[in-house]
């Protein structure tokens, strides 16, 4: 590995952090006025948007509609000036493709799309600034843009990063710590039942290890369903005093 | 562009409106909505600014690069435009749906830089014919309420003057073989004179008058609009008319008149409200989307 030092013999990761803890999670609903729904999230120093528009008539050609759930459509983007080196297109290269696919994934289990016969739901996620952790951050604002919508999901979809270093699982890691080339695995939960959403993960780990770091993601997962959980509350509770209930 | 679908109605209710000096929202024909603007939002980039005008919002994001001046201006930097329409505005962005747009836009700003006193190029030059910084300037569209182009342009000029470029020293070696060294400080950078940036000012045609900042109910009602760039001091370095309908010679001496008499207005707020961001200092509350 290089001569970085993710855990400390303390116990300490390069950013002051625990094996087990979160960055620091900020999360506003609500963000823009026209579209149906939407989000902006910050872990760390990762920043994501999500807007979901829909459900509404299929856009293009009609032989897409399916005639028992809607169509969930997904498109993952990041700004050019959102690494530290500067990316040439936003969005259309095979990373962004392959994301845009996987949150779709994530998002048909719980959706609950049989409610939306033949209609197109469009989830439109914008990294602002990656700082590791990318596909958590959109999956977690892509969560709270479809509650925002109002579309009606099995439950919330909480995703976190893990990592394995000396040992020790870490939670929720940043650019440098996924840089350094050990493994990765990326989850996203569905906290109430459990069950699993997305599970990611390519590189070599010894299957010993697999659950303790299987584990470390499902707590972190939990850990940011409650922060969101608070989120969408507040949320609600500023939106009826405008209303004046 | 995003567009918005209204019913004769609607149009003829805005068009009458806008004869008595009265738009729907209860502004005079030359006034803007409130813009909020707010720099350093991205800690990745040189510079930074997100621009809030009514339901449109403006992302910018400066990077200096380095690279090699171009043979026709061998000490000079040079500026590069780029300009995202994301699917955020609009589904109809989605994919390449926005490139058409975006080329627009990108090729407006570089036309509106296109002169030499707009920015000073010769202070982005490190090394003539070898190495100049290069300022990326990468737009991305989050939301479209009617009037791009200001917001974009009030944007830029915002991350432009948010925009601090590491200083840098040519150290050569007795082979003559050039090294470049990074100062050693981190906030030992130079800053760039936005003095002359211009802004762009759109003015569209409704029935016999024009309005300055249209919405896009408004735009739907207007046919053409002419788009002028305009300097603090009111030189106008750049006009083009925009639309499918015809202007008469006479109204755009008028638009033209107005341009200059807004542009400067917005200039001076623009520059009252960034010298006073920035001095609150490196400890002022970063709101950016939460807020």
């Amino acid at each position: 590995m290089a001569g970085l030092e993710l855990l400390s013999d303390q116990g300490y990761r390069i950013d002051g952090r625990r094996a087990g803890e979160l960055r620091k999670i900020q999360a506003r609903m609500g963000v823009f006025a026209q579209a149906d729904g939407s989000a902006y999230i910050e872990q760390g120093n990762t920043k994501a948007l999500a807007v979901v528009y829909g459900p509404h008539e299929i856009r293009g050609s009609r032989s897409r509609a399916l005639p028992d759930r809607a169509l969930v459509n997904c498109q993952y983007s990041s700004a050019t000036f959102s690494t530290g080196e500067r990316k040439r297109r936003p969005h259309g290269d095979r990373k962004s493709c392959e994301m845009g696919l996987q949150l779709r994934q994530t998002f048909e289990a719980a959706i609950l799309t049989q409610l939306h016969p033949r209609s197109q739901i469009d989830i439109y996620v914008q990294v602002l600034q990656a700082d590791g952790g990318t596909y958590a951050a959109c999956v977690n604002a892509a969560t709270l843009a479809v509650m925002d919508a109002g579309i009606p999901m099995r439950d919330f979809v909480c995703a976190c990063s893990a990592g394995f270093v000396d040992g020790t699982a870490l939670s929720d890691l940043s650019h440098v710590e996924e840089a350094a080339g050990g493994p990765q695995l990326a989850l996203a939960l569905l906290p109430a039942s459990g069950q699993i959403a997305l599970l990611e993960m390519d590189s070599r780990l010894h299957e010993d290890h697999l659950e303790q770091v299987l584990e470390a993601a499902a707590q972190a997962a939990r850990d940011v369903h409650t922060l969101l959980d608070r989120v969408v509350r507040q949320h609600v509770q500023e939106a009826s005093i405008l209303l004046g209930d | 562009m995003a567009s918005v679908a209204l019913s004769e109605a609607e149009k003829v209710y805005i068009v009458h409106g806008v004869q008595e000096d009265l738009r729907v929202d209860g502004r005079g024909c030359e006034d803007y909505r409130c813009i909020e603007v707010e720099t350093d939002v991205v800690s990745n980039t040189s510079g930074s600014a997100r621009v809030k005008l009514g339901h449109t919002d403006i992302l910018v994001g400066v990077k200096a690069e380095m690279g090699t001046p171009k043979l026709e201006k061998p000490s000079e930097g040079y500026l590069e435009f780029f300009v995202d329409c994301s699917a955020n505005a609009t589904p109809e962005f989605e994919g390449r749906g926005g490139d058409d747009l975006g080329t627009e836009i990108a090729n407006t700003l570089y036309r509106i830089f296109n002169n030499k006193s707009s920015v000073d190029l010769s202070s982005l030059c490190i090394s003539p014919r070898e190495h100049c910084w290069v300022l990326c300037v990468d737009v991305l569209l989050l939301e479209c309420g009617g009037n791009l182009f200001d917001a974009i342009s009030i944007a830029v000029k915002a991350a432009l003057f948010n925009t601090r470029i590491p200083r840098v020293r040519v150290l050569e070696d007795e082979e003559g073989a050039k090294d470049i060294e990074l100062s050693d400080d981190p906030y030992d950078c130079i800053r760039l004179s936005v003095e002359n940036v211009p802004c762009i000012v759109t003015l569209c045609k409704i029935g016999c008058r024009h309005v300055v900042d249209a919405t896009l109910q408004e735009e739907a009602c207007s046919l053409a609009s002419l788009l002028v760039s305009v300097t603090s001091k009111g030189v106008v370095t750049c006009m083009r008319k925009v639309g499918k309908g015809s202007l008469d010679p006479e109204s755009i001496f008028e638009m033209m008149e107005s341009s200059k008499r807004v542009g400067k207005v917005l200039h001076m707020s623009l520059q009252s409200v960034l010298h006073k961001e920035e001095s609150l200092g490196p400890k002022r509350p970063k709101v950016g989307f939460l807020g």
